[in-house]
């Protein structure tokens, strides 16, 4: 049913109808209404799970590894800082291969102290082994969750997945969103057998040391399930449209791009954006066209090489940097086409939107005239005049 | 497409008022996207809320730089911002009526109206949250939402007593509108 509702809202809404277990998350900043939500339906009874209120987002981590390692689907949510000081726990539920859900708000990163929306967070973790899939509306971060479990809980993956969605614009943005029926759902995200589990009748390890003579297979594995897992997710968004009517790819989406001869790439709600300026560039006579990536990791490399195989001009839009060298994802989208016949003559890489700089139609379009003019690491709508001060 | 922003400081009510307005074009059968921008974290520093409305689900994500409408909640904003930066030629300013604060010049068929809305909040809800009588007299002067589209989003964001005060509020900005014209 299409329903009025707040990005984190209907997010916590879709949770509660996946079923999990065990939420568990710290409530203080960095956080959302995502979980106060969830612990307010524990608390109703709406929901029956258990809802663990922890000290910090290192444990709210902990406290979802012990529960999934228990056999239990588990969700958390957080953001930014709160996303880094979980990292370490991040690893280690990749590596002993836990299918958790995550939705993480993307915001800034500190110092200085910023609260507003840009992709460092998830961007920074991209190593850690999940699974990290980007939203560009409510719509999309709702219906991305009932496949992450599906693609997480999947007996040849059995890998956690982080849902990103960008905090305030859609975390805090309220919109149009069809909200599915618990049966529906119910469908498509049957309910979670794990393959083994914590169990005191039959114990087992998890996560033991494991010396050089093992350590490089785990690590091999995981890099061979996401392999799978390019695989495993356009068919899973296929079957998510059998029984929603919505149609997604799972790894990249383009946007006009059947003739274009420039192309944006970009991630998250900057897309939305980005299509408006491109239909107004159109209508211009300009053929440009966007290649939205959907599914940042594992990064869909073929994908992505025959949607921009014959586009001439490329500008790769990164809302996050890699501080020293080129943007993350720009530097990326640029090994997709290194040794290949084909491919775009130049690719250009721009800084837009970080620690929540407005980006705009203007924003997009000033993008536009310097594709083929600048290669690295253009920074759009930065102010000049706050870099001229001298505090000598 | 239509963009409206509100001008408010944190704690003010700035995103029900977002909200509330949202969901009457949503009960039109629009497709609203509303949304807040945040200063400094903390209560009573200035922020925005903002909406924009289309036939269509609203793609673009930017912020609001040359509305339809202003509502601004607390008039003394308007010492040290520009509350009407980029108000269409033929927009409307709702501004919430302030003692000691100046109401600047309009230009052409811009449209400005100072609702006593905090007195009227005061009568009816007992505390100077002028927003639902602001909406109310959005609806009058715009004539862009009904005033029974307005109470219903009311009435399903409020229940019991708050619904009722609300409603009255809401009822009364809108005929102090419509016995100005």
């Amino acid at each position: 049913m299409k329903e009025f509702q707040e990005g984190s809202l209907a997010v916590a809404e879709i949770v509660r109808m996946c079923k999990p277990g065990v939420v568990s998350a710290y409530p203080i900043t960095p956080q959302t209404h995502i979980v106060e939500e969830l612990a307010q339906m524990v608390a109703n009874g709406d929901l029956k799970a258990q809802c663990i209120n922890v000290e910090s987002e290192h444990s709210a981590a902990s406290a979802v590894f012990g529960a999934s390692a228990a056999g239990v689907r588990s969700y958390t949510a957080t953001s930014s800082q709160g996303l880094f000081y979980m990292a370490e726990v991040l690893f280690n539920i990749a590596g002993v291969r836990l299918p958790i859900v995550m939705t993480c708000a993307n915001r800034a990163i500190s110092a200085p102290i910023n609260i507003w929306n840009d992709q460092q967070d998830a961007v920074s973790l991209r190593d850690c082994g999940w699974v990290q899939v980007y939203a560009e509306d409510v719509q999309e971060a709702v219906d991305l969750h009932m496949i992450a479990y599906r693609l997480a809980e999947d007996k040849n993956i059995m890998l956690p997945v982080m849902v990103n969605m960008d905090g305030f614009v859609l975390t805090h943005g309220i919109e149009t969103v069809d909200m599915p029926s618990q049966e529906q759902v119910d469908k498509y995200l049957p309910s979670y057998t794990p393959l083994y589990k914590l169990d005191i009748k039959n114990p087992m390890t998890i996560g033991p040391l494991v010396d050089p003579d093992y350590y490089m297979e785990t690590r091999y594995a995981i890099q061979e399930t996401h392999k799978s897992v390019l695989g495993m997710l356009p068919k899973l968004t296929e079957e998510f449209s059998k029984v929603f009517g919505r149609t997604y790819n799972g790894l990249v989406e383009g946007y006009r791009l059947d003739d274009a001869e420039k192309a944006f790439v970009a991630m998250g709600s900057v897309c939305g954006t980005t299509k408006e300026a491109i239909d107004s560039m159109r209508k211009k006579g300009k053929k440009v066209g966007l290649l939205k990536i959907s599914c940042y990791r594992p990064f869909p490399h073929q994908a992505i090489y025959e949607a921009l195989k014959n586009v001439k001009k490329v500008a790769v839009l990164d809302r996050a940097l890699s501080l020293g060298s080129y943007a993350p994802l720009a530097s990326e989208i640029k090994s997709v086409f290194f040794g290949k016949k084909k491919g775009p003559q130049t690719i250009s890489s721009f800084i837009v939107g970080l620690g929540g700089r407005d980006i705009t139609v203007h924003s997009i379009e000033e993008a536009y005239k310097l594709i083929g003019k600048k290669e690295t690491c253009e920074f759009i709508d930065l102010k000049p005049e706050l870099l001229k001060e001298n505090y000598a | 497409m239509r963009e409206i922003r509100i001008h408010a400081r944190a704690g003010q009510g700035a995103i029900t008022t977002a909200s509330l307005l949202g969901h009457t074009y949503f009960h039109k059968g629009m497709y609203p996207y509303a949304f807040p921008h945040f200063g400094a974290a903390r209560m009573g520093a200035p922020m925005n809320a903002f909406v924009r409305v289309d036939d269509r689900p609203v793609r673009l994500r930017s912020q609001i730089y040359a509305p339809d409408y202003v509502i601004v909640v607390d008039a003394t904003l308007m010492r040290g911002f520009n509350c009407f930066s980029g108000l269409k030629e033929d927009g409307i300013a709702i501004i919430s009526q302030r003692e000691g604060v100046e109401i600047p010049k309009f230009k052409g068929k811009q449209k400005a109206y100072v609702v006593p809305a905090n007195e009227i909040a005061m009568k009816h809800i007992g505390r100077p949250l002028g927003n639902t009588a602001l909406l109310g007299a959005y609806a009058a002067a715009t004539k862009d939402i009904g005033l029974d589209n307005l109470l219903e989003a009311i009435k399903n964001r409020f229940s019991g007593k708050a619904q009722e005060a609300n409603i009255k509020a809401a009822t009364e900005g809108y005929e102090f509108i419509n016995k100005l014209k």
